[in-house]
């Protein structure tokens, strides 16, 4: 009897990994696995032209944050990446930060509609979410650019002379990142608040609590899961954003992630490429690890 | 009992700034599909109806290529992601916790979690090595490549299908001496197969879509739509990208709709 169920739950086991064998060798082979080539060539030299000499050096890492001065040879930041770090980590927290001003409205106001309108609402919330990023952020910059609607309509209303610059900003990568990743942030925090039972608000109204105390203490606290999720679900692509930045920026604004594209094109420095690609791997990672712990502890606090 | 005609439906200014956004949301492509019907050359003045672009597009050599590649990899790799998903997503559900299974789930959904930039880096120096020690420069590349991203994509929904299906048949086949790829074939399939589609729907339109990866990937001659596009903006302006933007976005809109309506069939 033990023979068998032992024999039972090995024949299992073995069903199991060949079910998942044949996912797992295309995730090891295009995902997994090139992540740790990458994380390999990170410590090697660059070659000449491009790709790399199979000797260990700690160059790459060195220069993410730091320089030596050409000519005294001084070590030093290196501004340039790290007004980029920094322009990618403002843009993105701006991004998060617009993305909640515009999407909890939004997802309220969904999910206040009577049931049957709430599918239709959602289901044109969802549509531009799936539809292609490129052709979204060329929709925005068609809108704005020099040559755009919104400047030709000006110029033809008298209002303005010449056209506003606009496009190649950093004013309009942050217009381009909202436009594209509100969705993200609206769909979680609408999944939290159509749980929310809104007789709560409404008790709370009859007990003469003012709407910024209902807010406060009511709505917020319910739906804080939805909020973090969202926020972490705009934040982490807006950090690692490259097609955005690069048709809203221009070449002139830009974010890690064509910082990265640079090292493997004209930097021709593909070791600084792909530690500045595992130092942003790391910043998202520790923005996910945050994510899992606090909603750990809301789940414990809401038992 | 002053009650202040409270409302839940009426949070003041919520109302206006949904509103706000949905506008603001679907004007920008109102306008992208709107002037891809312009007759003159701008996308900003309106000079009267045409399919002129649609034509051009459609007689451009270099766009004709970048669609028929831009279908081949989508459905090879859609074709290959939905198959191990259903077979992960058996294995996943249908057989009891096991060790080394957060580390499965974490690899399945490595591309949602990784950022597409330090995928697209990474697979461009692992092909790269590929490429010199083969001498292989094929289309097989993009196809493992957008095969590997779509495979959460692929798998999710035919997991919650799963899931949420009567295990009491799989279980009375099972006892009546049928064996386990019987069981799958006559019993599992037949109700999975919404998931099914599903995934595999929402795979193509993820590998249609994709910009950074085929970017990085991509040998020379190898653009896609999306990048033959994004190769495009850097030039002069022409309601041509528009016509192109319109017929993707009007795949995509159709996509989405027929995943909702597949997702809602009952078990």
């Amino acid at each position: 009897m033990g023979d068998l169920s032992i024999n039972a739950t090995r024949r299992a086991a073995r069903t199991r990994w060949m079910l998942l064998a044949p996912a797992l060798f295309i995730l090891v082979l295009a995902a997994s696995g090139p992540l740790l080539i990458t994380l390999v060539y990170s410590v090697l030299t660059a070659g000449d032209y491009g790709g790399v000499e199979w000797q260990f050096s700690t160059d790459a890492w060195f220069n993410v944050f730091a320089q030596r001065d050409i000519f005294t040879d001084q070590l030093g930041w290196s501004d340039a990446h790290l007004s980029i770090f920094w322009r990618s980590v403002k843009l993105s927290l701006m991004t998060t930060l617009a993305c909640l001003f515009f999407g909890v409205p939004k997802a309220y106001f969904i999910a206040t509609r009577p049931k049957k309108q709430r599918e239709l609402w959602m289901l044109l919330v969802i549509i531009p979410f799936w539809t292609n990023l490129l052709i979204r952020t060329f929709a925005i910059m068609e809108l704005i650019r020099n040559e755009g609607t919104i400047n030709t309509a000006l110029l033809w209303l008298g209002v303005i002379d010449a056209p506003i610059q606009m496009l190649f900003t950093e004013f309009s990568i942050l217009v381009g990142m909202v436009y594209v990743y509100l969705p993200l942030m609206v769909l979680p925090v609408y999944a939290s608040m159509e749980r929310l039972d809104f007789s709560l608000v409404e008790a709370g109204y009859d007990l003469y609590a003012t709407r910024l105390q209902v807010l406060r203490r009511v709505i917020v606290p319910l739906v804080k899961p939805g909020v973090i999720a969202g926020s972490i679900l705009v934040f982490v692509p807006s950090l690692g954003a490259y097609v955005t930045p690069r048709v809203m920026g221009g070449g002139n604004q830009l974010m890690l992630g064509n910082l990265i594209e640079l090292q493997f094109g004209q930097g021709r420095n593909w070791p600084l490429g792909a530690a500045l690609s595992i130092t942003l791997l790391a910043i998202v990672m520790i923005a996910l690890l945050f994510y899992v712990r606090v909603a750990g502890k809301e789940d414990i606090k809401h038992g | 009992m002053a009650k202040r005609g409270f409302d839940i439906q009426k949070q003041t200014g919520f109302a206006t700034i949904a509103m706000a956004c949905f506008a603001m949301l679907y004007l920008p492509i109102i306008l992208l599909v709107l002037y891809s019907f312009n007759s003159g050359t701008s996308v900003a003045i309106w000079e009267g109806f045409s399919w002129r672009w649609y034509a051009s597009a459609w007689a451009n050599e270099q766009v004709q290529e970048a669609t028929v590649r831009s279908l081949i990899i989508a459905f090879w790799a859609s074709a290959i992601a939905t198959s191990v998903a259903v077979m992960a997503a058996l294995a996943t559900t249908r057989t009891p916790k096991f060790k080394g299974q957060t580390m499965v789930f974490a690899m399945i959904n490595q591309p949602l979690m990784v950022p597409e930039i330090v995928t697209a880096v990474a697979l461009l120096i692992f092909f790269a090595m590929i490429k010199v020690a083969t001498g292989y420069t094929g289309l097989l590349y993009l196809i493992i490549a957008h095969a590997a991203f779509c495979i959460p994509f692929a798998y999710l929904p035919i997991r919650a299908r799963l899931q949420g299906m009567d295990l009491s048949l799989e279980q009375a086949a099972a006892d009546l001496y049928a064996s386990p790829w019987h069981v799958f074939r006559r019993i599992t399939l037949p109700q999975l197969w919404p998931g099914i589609l599903a995934g595999a729907m929402l795979a193509f339109v993820i590998s249609l879509d994709d910009v950074v990866i085929t970017e990085f990937v991509k040998s020379a001659g190898q653009d896609t739509l999306p990048t033959y596009m994004l190769g495009q903006l850097r030039r002069v302006i022409t309601p041509e990208i528009n016509a192109i933007s319109a017929v993707l976005l009007g795949i995509s809109v159709i996509m989405v709709i027929a995943f909702t309506l597949l997702s809602k069939i009952r078990n």
